[in-house]
């Protein structure tokens, strides 16, 4: 297998008495794509936002390309980091939202140039060059003057995946990417993702798509209250599951 | 409406004739109109024709060197009060907003205090700080160490007090806006923000506060409007103001209501030129919106120049 992009060793969080994540184990090989699937309240999104420190673990280890999120090991010791340093982690990691979070004031190819220009310090000219490829890249080369709110759930989801590309990330978290769009505008968002796969993104996708996970994805991992329940080829997890939970899980969503 | 189709009979009582539509006539609006004019033209009438009113001393005085100079100050005060209020407010919202328990007890304490002790208050009590402290002195607390120390009356002159009372309490009411319009930009805003490797301060200006401004400027025009008049009251102090100068007339020539006239206008003709600018920053930061309506201005002459359909004649 090829050296770990995510490794996670007995996760946990908990959100005051409510214990969401207890004792999560997880690889993900770089270049892989790894589908997150389980019931609402399973954790998965918990999960996959501790991976960028959206959210803090209480237990556990999480390390993405063998660094600790939120934290420097210095000889013994896990050194907690401030904020710019946990910015400075952030910006090889992509995030794609449920709700896209596009930011509302800038046009579509302004909010793919933001980061670029104000935090990688690249010449304007040279930030909206990249923007226009990944606009391009999305199918989106028309709308680049466009407002989040000109344009359609479908379209802004693109935007924000070319927005988290344009820091060049190593790893790209989706959070449920398709769960708020209308079912026709699916398809585009799925292509989009299809296609950096290929290109050998590294993805964890939390997704209800099972479709796409069966396809795409080289592992499935399937949690529930918490755990994960099952994890393996998504064609075994997702046809032949061996857990209860898992097939009547698939038995809902299917 | 439904179209006829022709498989309609032609019994339809539409179909007989040509007909044509009479609307409703309002006349009781016609008549309300009439007479809220009627009073108004009275009341105008009868303020023209007032000789107690001196209208040749309005006209003395409205163009005078004298309230020009006052109208000078005034201007300043407002702006420089706003900018200070507008300033320290945003700093103390930020505080107020912080992680840190001692700095948002503290942002909030200076909120209770300022907003919750009157303006005419704090103006006079800053006239007179002289009195509290003879001498102004930087240093270190507790030691006998100064770096610096000056006379109090030297540097806080009625302008300089009038300014720092205006400012502080303004920036109570400003901090309030400013922490409302940043509590109204959507969480995900900031967490995208963050996923990019935004750091917090770079996050707060580039990416919350431009959005927080749709929500801030609509009442920041109203605060901009009552700071133009409240410097009115700085005139407690002799700081020189438009209505101070004012005053100073009214003292020697006893022409009260004149000289309130003459301020009256001009502070009326100051509110209505700031529509302008106000309306121009709702547009510029509202920006992105689906529904960017027209502005203050637009609005105020667009119900005057409605046509009778309902559509606007533009």
């Amino acid at each position: 297998m090829s050296p770990a992009m995510v490794s996670a060793r007995g996760v946990r969080k908990r959100f005051g008495p409510l214990e969401v994540l207890r004792g999560i184990d997880l690889e993900v090989g770089a270049g892989q794509v790894c589908c997150l699937l389980g019931p609402s309240g399973s954790g998965k999104s918990t999960l996959l936002r501790c991976m960028n420190h959206l959210e803090k673990i209480d237990g556990g280890q999480l390390s993405i390309d063998s660094d600790y999120v939120g934290y420097r090991r210095h000889g013994d010791k896990l050194l907690e980091l401030n904020e710019r340093e946990v910015a400075r982690r952030r910006r090889d990691i992509g995030m794609v939202f449920q709700r896209f979070n596009l930011f509302g004031h800038l046009t579509a190819e302004e909010n793919v140039m933001e980061a670029p220009v104000r935090v990688a310090r690249l010449s304007k000219a040279a930030a909206r060059e990249r923007s226009r490829e990944l606009l391009a890249q999305v199918g989106l080369a028309d709308r680049a003057g466009h407002y989040p709110a000109q344009l359609s759930g479908g379209q802004q989801q693109r935007v924000a995946i070319a927005r988290a590309l344009a820091m060049r990330p190593k790893l790209m978290l989706f959070d449920e990417p398709t769960s708020a769009l209308d079912p026709e505008l699916v398809g585009d968002v799925l292509d989009v993702m299809r296609r950096l796969a290929a290109d050998g993104m590294t993805m964890v996708v939390v997704t209800h798509e099972i479709g796409f996970a069966r396809e795409v994805a080289d592992t499935a991992v399937f949690m529930d209250d918490g755990v994960v329940v099952e994890h393996g080829d998504p064609r075994e997890v997702l046809t032949r599951p061996r857990q209860q939970r898992t097939r009547d899980f698939l038995a809902k969503v299917l | 409406m439904t179209t006829p189709t022709e498989s309609e009979p032609t019994t339809d009582p539409a179909h007989a004739t040509e007909l044509t539509t009479v609307p409703l006539r309002h006349w009781g609006r016609a008549v309300t109109a009439l007479v809220a004019l009627t009073a108004l033209v009275g009341v105008i009438g009868s303020l023209a024709k007032n000789p107690n009113v001196h209208w040749e001393i309005v006209g003395q005085y409205l163009f005078a060197d004298l309230v020009f100079r006052g109208l000078a100050t005034t201007l300043w005060l407002t702006v420089a009060a706003m900018v200070l209020g507008l300033v320290l407010g945003t700093v103390i919202a930020v505080l107020r907003l912080s992680k840190n328990p001692v700095l948002a007890g503290l942002g909030s304490l200076f909120v209770w205090f300022f907003r919750g002790t009157p303006l005419l208050v704090q103006i006079i009590f800053w006239g007179y700080a002289g009195a509290l402290y003879q001498r102004i002195m930087i240093g270190v607390p507790f030691t006998h160490i100064t770096f610096f120390s000056v006379d109090t009356n030297s540097v806080l002159t009625p302008a300089v007090a009038a300014l720092l009372a205006l400012g502080l309490n303004e920036a109570a009411y400003c901090s309030e806006i400013v922490r409302a319009g940043i509590q109204s930009v959507d969480i995900g805003q900031s967490e995208a923000a963050h996923s990019l490797g935004m750091p917090p301060a770079l996050t707060l200006r580039r990416i919350v506060l431009p959005q927080a401004m749709r929500v801030i400027i609509p009442p920041m025009g109203n605060e901009v409007i009552n700071m133009l008049k409240m410097t009115a009251l700085v005139s407690i102090i002799s700081a020189h103001d438009l209505m101070s100068n004012i005053q100073d007339v009214y003292a020697q020539n006893y022409q009260v209501i004149p000289m309130l006239v003459v301020a009256g206008a001009w502070y009326l003709a100051l509110v209505t030129l700031l529509a302008g600018p106000q309306s121009w920053l709702e547009r510029r930061f509202g920006r992105g919106t689906a529904a960017t309506g027209p502005g203050v201005a637009a609005r105020l002459l667009g119900g005057l120049f409605r046509r009778p359909d309902g559509k606007e004649s533009r």
